[in-house]
């Protein structure tokens, strides 16, 4: 018989982990994109969460007309197909003028999608609805309902991540792909288009930010700053992964989540953790820090391990390479 | 022709100017994009409404009123920019009503600017900013607040909740700035006065505006068994903590400040919170006071949002009447005319009074909670179904705080 105390504990870290992951792996679909773009372009794509924000605006318009369902593939290969034309048409001009005009390129791409978005969808959210097929409670954990929309969120993640690994690892374009990651030239080479994959790769990364944006679109908040707010969450996470890592992307698109996640539901502060121990002066001297809690910097808890991966492991927590 | 070509140029410049003597701008300045942008859209029209109303009366001495909006995107120093703008067009008065961390830098800036610019003096209207410091510490000759700050409303709110039997164990969560920090300062110190026996089981500050998943909060409020909430979230940071709440299955009491802002109603019918989230405001459709219902009724018909701010339709009437009492336009005259001014209240329930001492408007205030509704409640609220019933009346008298505002005066 566990005591009442410890159901709370227990349902507290349960919903915690379930909603941590969930916020990891809408992480990881954005963030698998922008790190094989990276690692084969040498680009750090600037405009990669315009792209979720792209699909999320895409998969509301085209829900309003023809349902949620067909929204979810359509919006996604139309948002690709965007990406895969921006890296022909625009990307690989400027690419003869080298990396720091690619990098303004992306930049000025993402604040020029952004406009277009409100000019098109105005400024404010937009009303994108859960569907009503999926607007119903899944399951309980003791007290706390947990909606089926979030499972359904979770199952598609995971669905695209496995997906990804597959094609990765065991079809013949991922071969290809994964050579060109370390070795473009001699893929070059060797007879393939590098020209073409780089162009498959980048509409495929869009696309998957796109979905991204159509399954979180409902669930979180439609409207034209969700590009800014998630932005650079993403490059921290594929710092922390390691440039060029899938797995790394991975693995840190969880911890970020599962980190953000927890942090919110502690409670400690540095007044609470050193007690009546805690030295006179910092009442007063560091009044400041001295009684915020863990809670409060959730939202910076990222950038502190951004920093931190930096100095200690500058490579990622699975990169092979230095940034 | 080349005279003819600098004449068609001048032109336009010339009707210009023509046309700004004959128009009372008025500089609004708040959120029209980002996470505020839904209740800043929603002000916007409420005030082009209010001075439509004017105009169809003849404006205010004969001149039309004009709002001219500006996207401040709820940062303090966009809306200094913002300002700036709005001055260099011509406009003498500003209004402003979301976020008190914005409130408090135009406030010195105002203050700072009539100090430099003697004769072009502006004045700021506050329609909805109420941390307790702009009219204590930091009050100005120059701001007037229409909206109860902080501090009134909590005390109106906890005198209600002393006699709230059922409330055992009490959660705050606010958004982490000024505004945030009096809502759970007074909170605290007013119930360990009134309810001694309520245990606090917590105390949450969230970044403002940034949360689009309220999830792991709820589960936080969930986990300290709280029976009740009591927060100053306003806007999308009040809905998607409702729709959060629904999703979790929370059943709660909440006790707010503004839960009918925009998707607030609709976050409420889905979490079926039925009369179990109140609000303190100066103002709610189904008070049955024939003047605030025909409003009300002319409101909806033009735009699909009721009256959220009825403190907007006093500042207007009341800035139309200043400057009526003044026989000017002149900042410094309607300063002057509008400190310690009494004034009907838009809806008929009773006097209001400009405080002259800092710059705080009195008014009938009034606890509401939502849920369905009686033959004697005719508005809903965003096509839910459900209304505002009044919980309780608060007279002007029992929310006259003391102020330590040292007001100056200009010479």
């Amino acid at each position: 018989m566990i005591s009442e105390g410890w159901c709370v504990v227990l349902e507290l870290i349960v919903i915690s982990t379930l909603n941590g992951v969930l916020f990891g792996m809408l992480l990881f679909l954005m963030a698998s994109g922008l790190t094989v773009i990276f690692s084969m372009l040498g680009v750090l794509n600037f405009a990669h969460a315009s792209f979720y924000m792209l699909g999320a605006f895409f998969g509301f318009q085209i829900s309003r007309w023809v349902g949620f369902w067909p929204a979810l593939f359509i919006a996604p290969l139309l948002a690709g197909a965007l990406g895969a034309a921006v890296e022909r048409f625009g990307l690989r001009r400027v690419h003869r003028n080298g990396h720091v005009a690619e990098l303004l390129f992306t930049f000025g791409l993402a604040f020029a999608i952004e406009e277009i978005v409100q000019i098109i969808w105005g400024k404010s959210p937009v009303d994108f609805r859960i569907p009503a097929s999926l607007d119903f409670p899944a399951f309980r954990i003791f007290s706390t309902n947990y909606p089926a929309y979030k499972m359904f969120m979770l199952l598609v993640s995971i669905a695209i991540f496995v997906g990804l690994l597959v094609v990765l690892k065991k079809s013949r374009v991922g071969l290809i792909v994964q050579a060109a990651l370390t070795h473009p030239h001699m893929v070059g080479h060797l007879g393939h288009n590098v020209g073409r994959i780089f162009m498959l790769v980048f509409g495929v990364g869009t696309a998957l930010a796109a979905v991204a944006g159509v399954i979180a679109g409902p669930a979180l908040v439609t409207q034209s700053n969700m590009a800014a707010l998630l932005g650079p969450i993403l490059f921290v996470v594929v710092v922390v992964g390691g440039l060029g890592s899938l797995p790394g992307a991975f693995v840190a698109s969880l911890l970020i989540g599962l980190v953000q996640t927890f942090a919110v539901s502690m409670n400690g502060s540095l007044a609470g953790a050193f007690g009546p121990l805690g030295p006179d002066y910092a009442q007063t001297w560091l009044s400041d820090i001295w009684g915020v809690t863990v809670a409060q910097v959730a939202p910076i808890m990222p950038y502190v391990l951004l920093v931190l991966i930096l100095i200690f492991r500058p490579m990622g927590l699975l990169g092979t390479r230095e940034t | 022709m080349r005279q003819w070509m600098m004449v068609a140029a001048l032109l336009p410049m010339l009707g210009g100017t023509a046309l700004a003597q004959e128009t009372v701008k008025i500089g609004y300045i708040d959120p029209l994009s980002g996470g505020g942008a839904s209740i800043g859209e929603v002000g916007y029209k409420t005030f082009q409404f209010l001075a439509e109303e004017l105009n169809a009366k003849g404006g205010i001495l004969g001149k039309k009123v004009e709002i001219v909006p500006f996207d401040n995107k709820t940062n303090p120093q966009e809306s200094l920019i913002q300002a700036q703008k709005a001055i260099d067009g011509g406009v003498r008065y500003i209004t402003q009503g979301n976020g008190s961390s914005v409130a408090g830098a135009l406030t010195d800036f105002v203050t700072k600017y009539n100090e430099r610019n003697p004769g072009k003096e502006i004045l700021y209207f506050n329609y909805a900013a109420v941390d307790p410091v702009l009219t204590n510490a930091k009050c100005s000759f120059w701001h007037f607040r229409w909206d109860a700050n902080s501090d009134i409303k909590m005390e109106a709110l906890t005198n209600y909740m002393k006699s709230a039997a059922d409330i055992k164990k009490l959660y705050l969560i606010n958004q982490d700035y000024s505004f945030g920090e009096s809502v759970r300062s007074a909170a605290k110190t007013m119930l360990k006065a009134k309810r001694p026996d309520i245990q606090i089981v917590g105390d949450e500050l969230h970044p403002l505006l940034k949360i689009t998943d309220f999830a792991p909060y709820v589960a936080k409020i969930k986990a300290s068994g709280a029976d009740s909430v009591i927060t100053g979230n306003w806007g999308q940071d009040f809905a998607l903590l409702l729709k959060a709440s629904a999703d979790a299955g929370l059943k709660v009491n909440w006790y707010t400040y503004y839960a009918g802002g925009t998707g607030g109603p609709t976050a409420i019918k889905q979490a079926n919170l039925n009369h179990q989230v109140f609000q303190i405001a100066e103002g709610i459709p189904n008070l049955g006071y024939p003047s605030a219902d025909a409003f009300e009724k002319a409101l909806r018909a033009k735009y699909d949002f009721s009256l959220f701010y009825p403190r907007a339709v006093n500042q207007m009437r009341m800035f139309a009447a200043a400057a009526e009492k003044a026989k000017s336009l002149d900042p410094v005259k309607v300063a002057a005319a509008l400190e310690g001014m009494q004034f009907d209240v838009y809806n008929g329930g009773g006097k209001g009074i400009m405080r002259k001492d800092d710059h705080q408007f009195f008014q009938p205030m009034y606890i509401a909670s939502f849920g369905d509704r009686t033959e004697k409640e005719p508005f809903d609220e965003e096509k839910t179904g459900w209304g505002w019933r009044q919980a309780a009346k608060i007279d002007p008298e029992q929310t006259m705080l003391p102020t330590t505002c040292k007001m100056e005066r200009p010479n």
